[in-house]
Formats: structure tokens, sequence, C-alpha cells
């Protein structure tokens, strides 16, 4: 069977969901009596058992330091860890493994790129562009680093419907412009952002420009060399990885010319006490022992997720989010917070009669996992003028069938709390 | 009732429904906020103090149905107490709530909200209107 892939119209092949089902141990377990339906993919996923396994491989066969060693277990380690390079290069198309950084996921990527690349060119009165749609990883750096250099934080709005204007983008942009930030797809609203026309805009004004892909990589092919972004950050834990490891995509001449961000092990060429020569990126940003077990685990993700096919999942998803969001309408009092012609797998939710924490309790109690809280982007809640929103999230393995648990419980909701 | 279902009992949707107290605060009153920062949920609290007694306590804000029915429940609660001893209410319904403790003299009108032990992360929606009882009174306590 094959469904159109909405993004470019071509043919990819349907997902056998129940085969990846039975890929997820996880799945087959119970909550309250009743079976697991977990609709909180975008705070993280799950994990495979490949992914599991490849991290307790690592572990019983041939863990060791890294970088390091002349013994066997060592260099084991070392190759195992450093193939997850390429693996990610092959993720993104990236053009170069060298231009792999790996870091704790996409909050630290952020600060990496704030503190090495943007402040050394920061002077008072400087701008950095963001949009209010931004997760809060995209705004507290800015706004530290503001705070230090006397640069100004410049937020572009969006509008009702969840979606920013390119002229509202372009009209920001002032000759105290120094670098742009944005989301690739939002986590409280799903809106797919023009990211491309963004960067293009970027170019025309010679500015770097980071792209957040924490809730795009996961989700849908991403390919940096056609979106020309400077940088491109996402964490594993959200594409079935595991948690503390993530991935810092930066053009080689950029990172080539950014002074260290930690100081430690492992980043230096040569260490005096009157100089320290520094390696060269990737090395220069990775200072410390790593997650080496998370790291190979992550490239066991990226495997796992490559095999599906991106597009395929992407396809998937929207066939979930576009079901979800006409038997969502059967509930009354319900609305939709952020309505894009372009959305992922996202789907948030307020109910007239039920606040989102009375929401996500009682769909647990049916097995069913949501998110209800402010998604770290209480800007995006101040904006439609509520406290926080309920959150179906959709992966791989979601079925119209848990769309349709969801939804029943929604109508419990609305039994218990309608007037 | 079973699951989910059983923290929303009648006295919770009925005080989240229709809560008792609630109403712009006097601008006599002492006021303060809480705010919980995982939800974004506020409840603002006001307290007007005669005599060394609770006369005149209401709340206002946006919060879920549990931190309602508890702002609604305590305002009622604590209505004509003397300052010490609404103190002395708010901290025996927070270890209630955290369950290292079961006060028996706490009042049978706040204990429908003890449910709330049993679900994941929703004794603090409870807890949320106590930090702005709190606040609000302290100034009437002496100690500050
Ligand atoms: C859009 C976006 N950016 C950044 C982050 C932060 O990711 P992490 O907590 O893995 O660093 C998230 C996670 O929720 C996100 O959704």
């Amino acid at each position: 069977m094959s469904v159109v892939d909405p993004v470019n119209g071509r043919q990819v092949a349907a997902l056998d969901v129940e085969r990846i089902r039975r890929d997820f141990p996880i799945l087959r377990r119970e909550v309250h009596g009743k079976p697991l339906v977990y609709l909180d993919n975008g705070a993280s996923a799950q994990r495979p058992e490949v992914v599991i396994e490849a991290e307790a491989d690592c572990y019983r066969r041939y863990y060791a330091n890294i970088h390091r060693g002349v013994h066997a277990l060592s260099q084991e380690s070392t190759s195992a860890f450093e193939a997850v390079r390429g693996k990610v290069k092959e993720l993104l198309n990236a053009p170069s493994e060298r231009e792999i950084v790996f870091t704790r996921g996409t909050t630290e990527s952020i600060n990496l790129v704030a503190q090495s690349h943007v402040r050394p060119m920061l002077k008072p009165g400087d701008e950095i562009l963001i949009t209010a749609m931004e997760h809060h990883s995209n705004i507290v750096p800015w706004q530290l680093l503001c705070d230090a250099t006397g640069a100004k934080l410049v937020v572009v709005p969006f509008s009702d419907a969840g979606e920013l204007s390119l002229e509202d983008v372009a009209s920001r942009i002032t000759a105290r412009t120094r670098f742009i930030s944005v989301m690739h797809v939002s986590n409280a609203l799903g809106t797919i952002n023009p990211v491309l026309e963004i960067v293009r805009l970027a170019r025309e004004h010679g500015l770097t420009i980071l792209l957040d892909g924490a809730q795009a990589a996961p989700h849908m092919p991403v390919d940096v060399q056609a979106l020309d972004c400077d940088f491109y950050v996402f964490s594993a834990h959200k594409l079935y990885g595991p948690t503390g490891v993530g991935v810092l995509f930066g053009k080689y001449e950029l990172l080539q010319a950014m002074p260290p961000w930690q100081g430690g092990g492992d980043m230096i060429r040569s260490v005096s006490f009157e100089r320290t020569e520094f390696a060269e990126p990737p090395a220069r940003f990775e200072a410390g022992t790593p997650n080496i077990a998370g790291v190979i685990g992550m490239g066991a993700a990226i495997d796992y997720f490559r095999a599906l096919d991106p597009a395929a999942v992407f396809a998937h998803e929207s066939a979930l989010l576009r079901y979800a969001e006409s038997e969502l309408e059967t509930v009354p009092g319900l609305r939709i917070i952020g309505n894009a012609a372009a959305k992922a797998g996202i789907l948030s939710f307020v109910m007239e009669d039920a606040h989102p924490h009375d929401i996500g309790t009682i769909l647990d109690a049916d097995g069913v996992a949501i998110r209800a809280g402010h998604h770290c982007a209480q800007p995006v809640m101040q904006r439609y003028g509520v406290p926080a929103t309920a959150r179906a999230s959709f992966a791989a393995y979601n079925t119209m069938a848990e769309v349709d648990a969801l939804v029943a419980s929604l109508h419990k909701v609305c039994d218990l709390f309608g007037r | 009732m079973s699951g989910g279902t059983s923290l929303y009992q009648a006295v919770i949707l009925d005080h989240n429904r229709q809560p008792r107290n609630f109403r712009p605060l006097p601008a006599a009153a002492s006021q303060a906020v809480a705010h919980n920062p995982l939800c974004g949920d506020t409840v603002e609290i006001g307290v007007v103090v005669r005599d060394g007694e609770v006369s005149e306590i209401s709340f206002q804000g946006e919060s879920c149905a549990v931190a309602t029915a508890s702002a609604s429940l305590l305002t009622e609660t604590l209505q004509g107490r003397g300052v010490p001893a609404a103190l002395s209410l708010c901290d025996q319904y927070v270890a209630a709530l955290a369950g290292t403790a079961d006060p028996p003299e706490l009042p049978d009108a706040l204990r429908p909200l003890l449910t709330v032990r049993r679900f994941p992360g929703r004794e603090q929606c409870a807890a949320l209107p106590v930090q702005a009882i709190r606040a609000a009174l302290r100034r009437f306590s002496g100690a500050d």
C-alpha cells in the first residue's frame, strides 16, 4: 500500500503500524487496567527494542571511554560512537560528519550557538530575532545573552491561526540584527514554519540563522543543504532515542571560527599553562566524557527512523492529525489552538468547562497519556489568553483506534464537566 | 465512580462550577497571588482581617477544577477564624495533601480534596491556593 506524501505529492509506502508497535516494548503495558495510548510524543517519544538493545549491548560487550585508549574496548567504543556522526549526517543530509556536534540536547545546542557563535559578535543595541512561538529553550538563552551584552531581543508575532508571515519577519530585520533563531515546527501549535523562506531572508541580509528542529527532525525529512540553514538542532529523545543526547549541525566554516564553549578534556590539541590549542570541530565543542552509550543509542534510533522512511512517518502522522481534528469537532466546547495550513502531528486544544489538567487526569484513567500545561511556551499561551492547553502529539506507532480512544475519553470529560 | 473520575466527586465539581467567594478582591483586602509555573494557573486571594479574625476572604484567577474547588472550600472554611488558627489550618491541610499526616482536626469540608494524593501531579493543584492565603495572612500574623 502507498500513500501520498502531503509535502511534495510523491508516493510513499504506508507504514505497517502493527509491526512498528511490536518494536516498542512499552506499548504492551497497561495503565490503570487499560491499554496504554501514548499521545505525549511531543514531550518525548518511546524507544524501540533496537535502541534499548544498542545501549545495553554497548555496556554488555564493548564499553570503555572513547578517544583515549589503545586497548580494544576503547577502540570499539570510539568507532561505534564516531559512526553515529555519519548517521546524523545522512539523516540531515549534512555535507560532512565534521559538522555534527554531539550535545545533551536541543537546549544545550542552542546555548552553545548563543555563547560561541553569537555572543562574540554582539555590541550594545544589536538585535537578535526570534518569534513569539518559540519554546523557552529558544527564548531564555537569548535573553541571558542580551542581559550580558546590552543587545535586544526582537520578537516576530504570529497570527490567530498560529502562522508567521514572511513580511512580519522581513520587517523586523534591521541594520542592527545579528542573528535569527526560529523553530522549524512549533511544539505548542504544530505549525510548520516557512523556514526555507526565512533562511532566504537571512541570506539576503547576510545574517546567520539557527533552526530549532526538536519537533521536526523526528517527524519529517530534513535536508540542511536544501534549507541552507547555518545551524540545525534536535534532541534524540523525541526521535525514539535516549535522553541526554542531542545534535548541533553547524556549517563547518562557522564552527571553525567559533571559540570553545566549555573547557576540558577531549577538546584540546595541546595544553600548557602558557597556551592551550583547541581541537578542530566537532571535538572542540565536546569537552569531557560524553554520553557514550546514549550517542550509540541515538545512532540506532536514527537507523530505525530512516528505515521507516521519514516521509512515510510524516504522511502517517498527517493522516492521524486530519482524522483527530475532524473527530474532535464532535466534542462539545472543544477548541483547537493552532490552525495553521501546514501542521505536523501536534494537536493543542482547550475545552470550555474543563481545565487542561483536569482533562489530563481523566484521560489518564483511561490509559490515554497527553500533555497538559504551557508546553514551555508561555508567550504562546498568553497570545491565546489561556493558561495552558491539552496536547495530543503523534508518532509513527499511533493508530486511528488510539484517536478514537482519545475522543471517547474527551466525551467523558464533557459528561463530567459540561454544564 | 472509578479511575480518574473518582477525583471529581460531586463536591469538587460543584465548587468548580460555582466557586464560593469567587469575586473581585476588595481594595481594602490584603492580597496575594500564587502561581503554578508548571501549568500557568494563578489563584489570587484577598483577606480582610477585623479584630484578629478573617472577616472577609475571596479569590479570583484562572485554575483547574482541583485548585478552584480547593480555594472555594478553603475560603469557606477560613471565614471567621482567627489568624493563627487560619494559618495552622493551612499547615494541616498541606501536610494532609502531602500524605505526611492526617490531622484529625482537619475540617471535614476539606477532606474530599485529599483524594488528590492518588493522582500524579495533582497535589500541588490543591495546595496552590494555600500559598496565596498564607502570604495574604502573614502580614497579620505578627511574625513579620
Ligand atoms: C520546539 C522545541 N525546542 C526545544 C525543546 C527542548 O528540547 P530538550 O528539552 O530536549 O533540550 C523542545 C522540547 O520540548 C521543543 O519542543
